[in-house]
């Protein structure tokens, strides 16, 4: 009976809530299982590198340093937008952010996590770990790396803490019967929350102070594993903006790394109460946003020294341009940065459900226009008869790259009118282009620079000149990512993914100040 | 007026405040509030554990960069007191036959894949000449690889020498990022030992036994250099290319008995030290190619991958 009375306290929006925190099917058990499977992969993978050496991945003596520090720089990226865009908009004030701030510093509390094993697991003596406190020097950057990282762990451990004591009291009595582990768990984490005024008034004033102490701790952290790089003399790396540069690469990422993660909880726990289309416009415009910050400081990153091309850096900037990593570059600035931006944009443009009629955007008319085209190019380019240049396969090669493109710019297009009738999946294809995007150009930051040194790489032995990753590179990565939405999942069953009190006083902030939350989105 | 040491030391000051981990003991050693010398991010280890100042770097260095050692490294100590070692590597005279290399894997058993002294094939543009470029480690005196190591596993001695503890390094290869030269070598896999190796110590000072997951690089023998010999590769240098001596006596010997001002030698040949504008302060100096005697390595410099590693 009581049980019953208390059930009726909830919105039933709130109760879906709660029952994601129990719901599980065939569907979740599996995609557990599946993570775990990964990550048991990623550590038998691990095992034969600590039985055999680094040797086992593809770095050498040129390429020290490859995926595992790439992963490093990009969960510690992804990890930097929760606490972050939380604690920016909890300051703002802006109402919106209530239902997504617990699942944005949650992603920064798991990513974390993970972005701090990797250098772990790069070290050649995982061993002598304790050397870093028992010798450490204050001077060297890793130092740095260490303390603020685990500054960032805690402050932001607490920043996602802190705001969940009242839910975890709320949870505390929905459980009053519930399993005995849960009673336990909810009990002590509630640390006696009663919501008494006097006790609401400390945990708004703590929020306050942690989000105001966040920001710059959570701006310090990125700039200083910029710091790894940036504190070297090489060519590539020897660079001032790092810091701002990673900073913003780092924001944008893990802006994305939200708008995923909103999608997927929504549709996982039909939270469409919770997370509405206004949610997924206004991430999608700070995406647009950070996105435009981030390409200013890429631009500048690479203009400038491209510019001058001085001596010791031709080699990298042309490698990145136009030589083996400029198809991972480019990849990077258009698929990862412009189709994102444009795919936020361009579908709310008034005349984009006039396309679907146009002509050319159909299959049919459009794969003849474009065999009409290429068959032109062919004929052009031979200035012989046509079925020689088709026996030419060196021809049909260098055709590859315009056909793959026109149809991608052709599907881009003809795609518009899906994504105005479904703004969220837009946002999501957005986002996961971002998160594509932003993992290869961590490894584009690192990567090229090795290949040109300051003495070019002579003498090194078959294979050592080239960076290839290893299975086992792959599979610590896959287990990684595997570790990092496992935490997640497991966070989301143990703890509301969305603030059940914040969101409660949203309506509250709604009906007596509608016009600020309300506020017209542009 | 901010001077680079009352910058150091402010910039120090401030870093102490940031309750580092492990720091207690760095605190402790920090020379605030005492007239130092030495900047107070780069204090050097001693066997008494004072703090030494290295004076009269060329270059305007003031105060080498040297490693900060909570506890000094074992066995080698503080290095020979009052030398400062340095290398002359006469480019007119190399001539490519790789004897240094050689003697240098022969001494130290130098695992597969490592060459702590490499020669390379350089020709600066399309114009200039093609020459043989030994590169041993330069052990800069404004050492990058020694700023960075996050555990004093590399570190300067007071003689000069940058060591590598291969007891201590953990293997993070910062070291092996930083340094603009390519002169460290990681033990990705064991190295296999051969049994004469086996009867050796692990020695910092010879460098025979090797580490997995470690890195290493030239040390330029302290342990033959202590008994008053020279360095293998400058012994083995056929030529004579190779000097090797004390900036402070201001002499150096090279494989042919020669010993010559180090100074003269400088000043005479237009001596240059490698990528002097990158502020390393390299101990190594170079005299430039002019008037050989020896034919030209190929206009054509290997491709990256070509060369056989024994
Ligand atoms: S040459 Fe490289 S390894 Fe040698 S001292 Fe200089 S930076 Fe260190
Ligand atoms: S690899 Fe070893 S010597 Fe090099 S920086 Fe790391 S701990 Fe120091």
């Amino acid at each position: 009976m009581i049980d019953g009375r208390r059930r009726q306290a909830f919105a039933p929006r709130e109760q879906r809530l709660l029952d994601s925190l129990q719901a599980t099917g065939p569907r979740y058990y599996a995609l557990v299982g599946g993570l775990v499977a990964i990550i048991l992969w990623g550590l038998i993978a691990y095992g034969v590198q600590l039985r055999y050496g680094l040797g086992v991945t593809g770095l050498r003596d040129n390429f020290m340093w490859g995926v595992y520090i790439t992963n490093f720089v990009f969960f510690i990226g992804v990890s930097h937008v929760g606490a972050l865009m939380s604690a920016i908009l909890r300051l703002t004030g802006a109402e919106w952010r209530r239902p997504i701030t617990r699942m944005a510093e949650a992603i920064t509390f798991a990513s974390l996590l993970m972005g701090a094993l990797m250098p772990f697991v790069d070290m050649g003596r995982p061993d002598r770990i304790l050397n870093l406190l028992l010798h450490g020097r204050l001077q060297s950057p890793i130092l740095w790396d260490i303390m603020s990282i685990t500054t960032y762990l805690t402050g932001s451990t607490l920043f996602l803490y802190v705001p969940m004591i009242p839910d975890i009291a709320l949870l505390r009595e929905h459980y009053a019967r519930g399993p005995a582990w849960r009673r336990r768990l909810y009990t002590i984490l509630a640390l006696g929350w009663r919501g008494t005024p006097g006790q609401k008034h400390q945990l708004e004033t703590i929020i306050g102070v942690l989000a105001v102490l966040i920001i710059p701790v959570a701006i310090s952290v990125h700039t200083v594993v910029s710091w790894i790089m940036a504190m070297t003399l090489r060519a590539g790396w020897n660079s001032t903006i790092f810091g701002p540069y990673f900073v913003s690469g780092a924001l944008f990422s893990g802006a994305a790394a939200v708008i995923t993660a909103m999608a997927a909880f929504r549709w996982a726990y039909h939270l469409e109460d919770y997370i509405t289309v206004r949610h997924f416009k206004r991430m999608g415009y700070l995406l647009i946003a950070l996105g435009l910050i981030y390409a200013y400081f890429t631009f500048n990153e690479y203009w400038t020294p491209l510019y001058k091309l001085a001596t010791h850096e031709r080699g990298y900037l042309s490698a990145v341009v136009s030589g083996p990593y400029a198809r991972i570059f480019w990849f990077t600035q258009i698929g990862g940065l412009l189709v994102p931006v444009l795919l936020l944009t361009l579908p709310t443009i008034s005349w984009v459900p006039r396309l679907q009629s146009a002509p050319l955007l159909q299959p049919r008319p459009a794969l003849a226009a474009l065999a009409a085209t290429l068959g032109l190019r062919v004929f052009v380019s031979s200035s012989g008869s046509p079925a020689a240049a088709l026996g030419d396969v060196a021809a049909l090669r260098a055709l590859l790259p315009w056909v793959l493109t026109a149809a991608g710019i052709w599907l881009f297009v003809a795609l518009l009118p899906f994504f105005r009738a479904r703004p969220i999946a837009a946002a999501v294809v957005a986002s996961l282009l971002v998160n594509v995007g932003a993992w290869l150009k961590r490894f584009v930051i690192i990567v090229p620079t090795l290949q040109y040194p300051f003495l070019p790489i002579r003498r090194a032995p078959v294979g050592w000149a080239v960076y290839r990753p290893t299975w086992v590179e792959w599979s610590i990565t896959a287990a990684a990512l595997a570790g990092f939405a496992l935490i997640y999942i497991l966070f989301s069953k143990l703890f509301p993914i969305v603030s059940i009190w914040e969101t409660r006083e949203e309506r509250g902030t709604e009906a007596s100040a509608g016009e600020v939350a309300h506020a017209p989105v542009p | 007026m901010l001077t680079r040491r009352t910058f150091l030391r402010t910039l120090a000051a401030g870093a102490a405040t940031l309750v580092p981990l492990g720091g207690g003991r760095f605190l402790r050693r920090l020379p605030l509030g005492r007239r130092s010398p030495v900047p107070a991010l780069v204090a050097a280890p001693t066997v008494d554990r004072t703090l030494v100042e290295l004076n009269g770097l060329t270059g305007g260095a003031g105060a080498a960069a040297v490693a900060y050692a909570a506890s000094p490294p074992q066995p080698t100590g503080p290095g020979i007191p009052g030398r400062r070692w340095v290398m002359v590597i006469d480019l007119a005279r190399c001539d490519g036959c790789r004897e240094c290399t050689r003697a240098c894997q022969g001494m130290h058993f130098t695992p597969a894949g490592q060459e702590w002294i490499r020669v390379y094939e350089l020709r600066d543009n399309e114009v200039a000449a093609p020459y043989w470029f030994p590169r041993p480690c330069m052990q800069c005196d404004n050492a990058p690889c020694v700023k960075v190591c996050p555990v004093s596993a590399a570190w300067k001695r007071e003689d000069g020498i940058v060591m590598q503890d291969t007891s201590r390094c953990i293997g993070c290869r910062f070291c092996i990022a930083a340094c603009p030269y390519g002169a460290r070598s990681f033990n990705w896999v064991q190295p296999p030992e051969t049994e004469a190796q086996q009867s050796l110590p692990y020695s910092d000072e010879w460098n025979q036994r090797h580490r997995k997951g470690t890195t290493e690089k030239c040390i330029f023998c302290p342990g033959l250099v202590k008994e008053g010999r020279l360095p293998a590769c400058v012994a083995a240098c056929p030529m004579g290319a190779i000097y090797f001596g004390d900036q402070e006596e201001d002499a150096v010997t090279n494989s042919q008995g020669e010993t010559v001002r180090f100074s003269e030698l400088i000043r005479q040949n237009a001596g240059y030290r490698f990528l002097e504008e990158l502020g390393t302060e390299p101990r190594v100096y170079y005299l430039p190619p002019r008037k050989r005697v020896y034919p030209a390595p190929p206009d054509e410099p290997q491709p990256a991958t070509r060369g056989v590693h024994p």
